[in-house]
C-alpha cells in the first residue's frame, strides 16, 4: 500500500507524505477532543468559574504521533530521494521516458514530503503552547 | 495584548512585504546578467522554502504563545445571558455567590475580568458588545463561554448579532462600565426591593395580568415569561436598547409593542383604558 518501500514510484509514493500529514492532523484533533471532552467539564451547561480540563496525555500522545508522522516522511523522502536517481541527473525531468517519469514522480514526492515535514510541526506546534482545554 | 499582536504582525508583514518589493526591484535590474542554475535553485531553497518557513514558524509561535493570557478565566464576578425573542435574560452571580436578575442591560466592573455564560431560550442569537471584545453565539441548549476586561468606564451598546427573526435589528442592550465601588453600590441597590410597591399602577399591573410574565420583586408579580421589571426605571434604554427609558414611552410600549417590536411575544395592550396604561406606565417610570 501505500507504506511500503517500493523500487519504483508511482502515484502511491507520491500520496504517501501528504498521506501522513492528514492523517497526523486528524489524530492531533481525535486525541484532543477525546481528552477534552473525558475531563469532566460538561460542554452543554459548564459550571461558572469552573477551571478549564487539563491537557494530561495530549502533549505526550501529540508528540508520539509527531514523531512517528515525521519519521515516516523521512522515509518517504528518502525513498524519493531514491527515485529521483540521487539528484545526478538535471531538471526538468520532462523527456517522455520511462526514466523522467520515475525522477519526476520522486522529485515531486520529495518536494511533498517538505511541505508534509513542515506542515506535521505546524500542526502539533498548538499543544505546547495552549495550556489547557479552554 | 491584541494590540501588542497586531503591531507585531504588521511590522512583520510590512518587513516582508519590503524586502519582497527590494529582490523584485534587484531582479528587475539584473536582467542583463543571467542566474547560474545552480544560484537559482539557491535562491528558490532559500528565499521560496526555508526562509517563509522560519518566519511563519516564528509569527506561529509567537500568536499561539499569546493564546493563553488571551483567554485567562474571570476574577469571580459571572453573568448568566439568555438570548429569547427579543430580549435578554441576564442572571449575575457575584463572588460572594449572592445573584441578581435583570434584563437587556449589562453592568461590569472596571478592570476586573467578568465571566459570561451564554445560552439561548428559543433560537440562535449572538451576544456581542463590540466596544468590549468579539461576539460570541448564543445556542438553544448549549453554553458559550466569554471573559471580558474592560479598561474603562463608559455606556456602550450591545447587539444581537445572528438573524434570529422579524425583530432581530431591535434586539440590542446597553452596558455600563463602572468603577467597582460604583457598581458594588448599583448591586446593592438592584438588589433592594421594587422601591414603591404600592399605589394605583402596581394595582392595575396585577389587575391587568402583567404580573403573569413579568417580575417586581415587593409585589405578587411574579412572572417569569418576560423581562424582569422591579428596578426598570434604573435602566439607560428601554424595549431591549431600542427606546428612550421614560414613563410616555413606556406607556407607549405596553399600548404598541405588535408595531413597535414585530414578533415579540408580548401582545400590545390597546385595549386598554389610556387611563390605566398611563397609571401602569408611570408607576413603572417610578420604579428606579
Amino acid at each position: 500500500m501505500v507504506l511500503r518501500l517500493r523500487d519504483r514510484a508511482d502515484l502511491w509514493t507520491l500520496l504517501m507524505p501528504p498521506t501522513v500529514w492528514a492523517t497526523h492532523f486528524l489524530y492531533c484533533y481525535v486525541v484532543a477532543a477525546v481528552q477534552c471532552a473525558k475531563a469532566g467539564i460538561s460542554l452543554t451547561a459548564p459550571e461558572g468559574g469552573q477551571a478549564f480540563a487539563a491537557l494530561g496525555m495530549v502533549r505526550p500522545l501529540v508528540a508520539a504521533g509527531t514523531a512517528v508522522a515525521l519519521l515516516l516522511i523521512v522515509i518517504g523522502a528518502r525513498q524519493a530521494w531514491r527515485h529521483t536517481g540521487g539528484g545526478f541527473h538535471d531538471l526538468p525531468h520532462d523527456a517522455a521516458t520511462p526514466e523522467d517519469r520515475q525522477r519526476f514522480l520522486g522529485y515531486a514526492t520529495l518536494l511533498l514530503s517538505a511541505l508534509s515535514f513542515v506542515s506535521v510541526i505546524f500542526i502539533a506546534l498548538p499543544a505546547f503552547l495552549i495550556r489547557d482545554c479552554r | 495584548m491584541v494590540a501588542r499582536l497586531f503591531w507585531v504582525m504588521l511590522v512583520a508583514g510590512a518587513v516582508i512585504w519590503l524586502a519582497m518589493m527590494l529582490l523584485a526591484l534587484h531582479a528587475s535590474r539584473r536582467r542583463q546578467a543571467p542566474w547560474s542554475d545552480r544560484s537559482a535553485a539557491r535562491l528558490i531553497l532559500w528565499g521560496g522554502a526555508v526562509t517563509p518557513t522560519l518566519i511563519l514558524a516564528a509569527l506561529l509561535v509567537f500568536g499561539l504563545g499569546l493564546m493563553p493570557t488571551l483567554r485567562a478565566p474571570g476574577d469571580g464576578l459571572r453573568i448568566e445571558v439568555q438570548g429569547e425573542q427579543f430580549w435578554w435574560r441576564i442572571r449575575y452571580t457575584l463572588p460572594d455567590g449572592r445573584s441578581l436578575t435583570t434584563a437587556n442591560e449589562v453592568r461590569l466592573p472596571r478592570g476586573q475580568r467578568s465571566e459570561f455564560l451564554l445560552t439561548a431560550q428559543d433560537v440562535i442569537h449572538s451576544f456581542w458588545i463590540p466596544a468590549l471584545g468579539g461576539k460570541m453565539d448564543m445556542i438553544p441548549g448549549a453554553t458559550n463561554r466569554l471573559v471580558l476586561e474592560p479598561e474603562r468606564t463608559g455606556q456602550f451598546r450591545g447587539v444581537c448579532a445572528e438573524f434570529c427573526g422579524s425583530s432581530h435589528a431591535l434586539m440590542a442592550f446597553s452596558v455600563e462600565v463602572m468603577e467597582p465601588a460604583d457598581f458594588d453600590a448599583w448591586v446593592a441597590a438592584e438588589l433592594a426591593p421594587a422601591a414603591t410597591p404600592r399605589g394605583e399602577g402596581a394595582a392595575l399591573f396585577m389587575a391587568r395580568g402583567c404580573g403573569a410574565c413579568h417580575t417586581v420583586r415587593g409585589t405578587a408579580a411574579a412572572g417569569r415569561i418576560g423581562p424582569e421589571l422591579t428596578h426598570l426605571a434604573g435602566r439607560h434604554s428601554l424595549g431591549a436598547g431600542i427606546l428612550p427609558n421614560d414613563a410616555a414611552t413606556i406607556d407607549r410600549f405596553i399600548r404598541e409593542v405588535n408595531v413597535i417590536k414585530p414578533g415579540a411575544r408580548m401582545p400590545g395592550f390597546a385595549m386598554l383604558p389610556a387611563a390605566e396604561t398611563a397609571a401602569i406606565a408611570a408607576w413603572l417610570g417610578s420604579l428606579r
